[in-house]
C-alpha cells in the first residue's frame, strides 16, 4: 500500500512522511503569499492540520502536494483577509536587485513605501494573484490551480490587480 | 490595459520587492505534534455575539454584501 493510500485511511506514521516530505514545498509557497515567516510557519503547520483532518476525502490517486498547495493557499489568503494591514510585503531581499543598488537610497526606500501601500489597499484576493504572479513570476495556471479558479479567472485576477496598482501609484506620484 | 502594462509594472515591481523565496529555519513536526495534541478550539460566547451582529447587521442591510464580498 502506498503512503497516500495509508494516509487517506488515517495513517499517523504515513502523515509524518507527507508532512516531512512536503513541509518546505508548503512553506516556500506560503511565504511567498504572506512574506512573513513566524505566520508562514504558523500557516504551514495549520494547512497540515487541515490536511491531516480531511484525510478520509483524500482521493490516493490525486496529487498531494497540489491538494496541500491549495488548502495552504486558502488559509494564506484567510491571513491577508484577516491582518490586511499588518503583514509586510517588502522584507530585505538578502542580495539588493543590481537596480536596486545603484538607485538613491532615499528614493529607493520612498519607492518601497509606495509600491507596499499600493499592494496593502488591494483586495486580498487581487493581492495574492498579483503578490504571485508579478512579483514571484507564477504563471497564472499554477496560480488559477493553487486558488481553485480557472486559468482565465487567474488572469483576469492579474489584469485588474495590475490597472488598480499602476493607478495607485500614479496617485501616489511614480511612474509605473 | 494590455501586457506592457504588465510587463512594466513587473519590472518596477522586482526592481524594489525581493522575492520570498525562503527555507523553512527549522523542522516544523515538533509544532504539528503540539497542534495535533491541542484540545479542539471552541467559540467563545463573544464570538457567537459578534457572529449574530453581523449577520443582522447583513440582513438589515442586504447592499453591504455586495461591498464585503469585493473587498474578500
Amino acid at each position: 500500500m502506498s503512503i497516500a493510500e495509508r494516509f487517506a485511511q488515517g495513517d499517523r506514521d504515513a502523515f509524518e512522511e507527507l508532512f516531512r516530505e512536503y513541509q518546505g514545498d508548503v512553506y516556500r509557497w506560503v511565504m511567498r503569499i504572506v512574506r512573513d515567516t513566524g505566520v508562514a510557519e504558523d500557516l504551514t503547520v495549520e494547512a497540515f492540520w487541515k490536511i491531516f483532518q480531511a484525510h478520509a476525502r483524500f482521493d490516493p490517486d490525486r496529487n498531494f502536494a497540489a491538494w496541500a498547495r491549495r488548502i495552504a493557499t486558502n488559509l494564506a489568503l484567510d491571513q491577508l483577509r484577516k491582518r490586511r494591514r499588518e503583514l509586510p510585503l517588502l522584507g530585505e531581499p538578502k542580495e539588493q536587485p543590481a537596480a536596486c543598488r545603484e538607485a538613491n537610497p532615499g528614493e529607493r526606500a520612498e519607492a518601497k513605501r509606495w509600491i507596499e501601500q499600493a499592494m496593502n489597499e488591494l483586495p486580498p484576493k487581487l493581492r495574492v494573484v498579483a503578490t504571485l504572479a508579478l512579483i514571484e513570476e507564477v504563471t497564472y495556471r499554477e496560480i488559477g490551480e493553487a486558488l481553485g479558479i480557472p486559468e482565465a479567472t487567474a488572469r483576469v485576477r492579474g489584469f485588474r490587480a495590475v490597472r488598480m496598482l499602476r493607478e495607485k501609484l500614479k496617485n501616489l506620484g511614480t511612474n509605473s | 490595459m494590455n501586457e506592457s502594462a504588465e510587463k512594466e509594472l513587473k519590472e518596477l515591481l522586482q526592481r524594489h520587492v525581493p522575492r520570498g523565496n525562503a527555507e523553512p529555519r527549522r523542522d516544523l513536526w515538533p509544532q504539528m505534534l503540539k497542534r495535533m495534541e491541542a484540545p479542539p478550539r471552541k467559540w467563545a460566547w463573544l464570538d457567537w455575539a459578534l457572529a449574530g451582529t453581523l449577520l443582522a447587521g447583513l440582513l438589515l442591510n442586504p447592499g453591504t454584501i455586495l461591498v464585503l464580498l469585493y473587498h474578500l
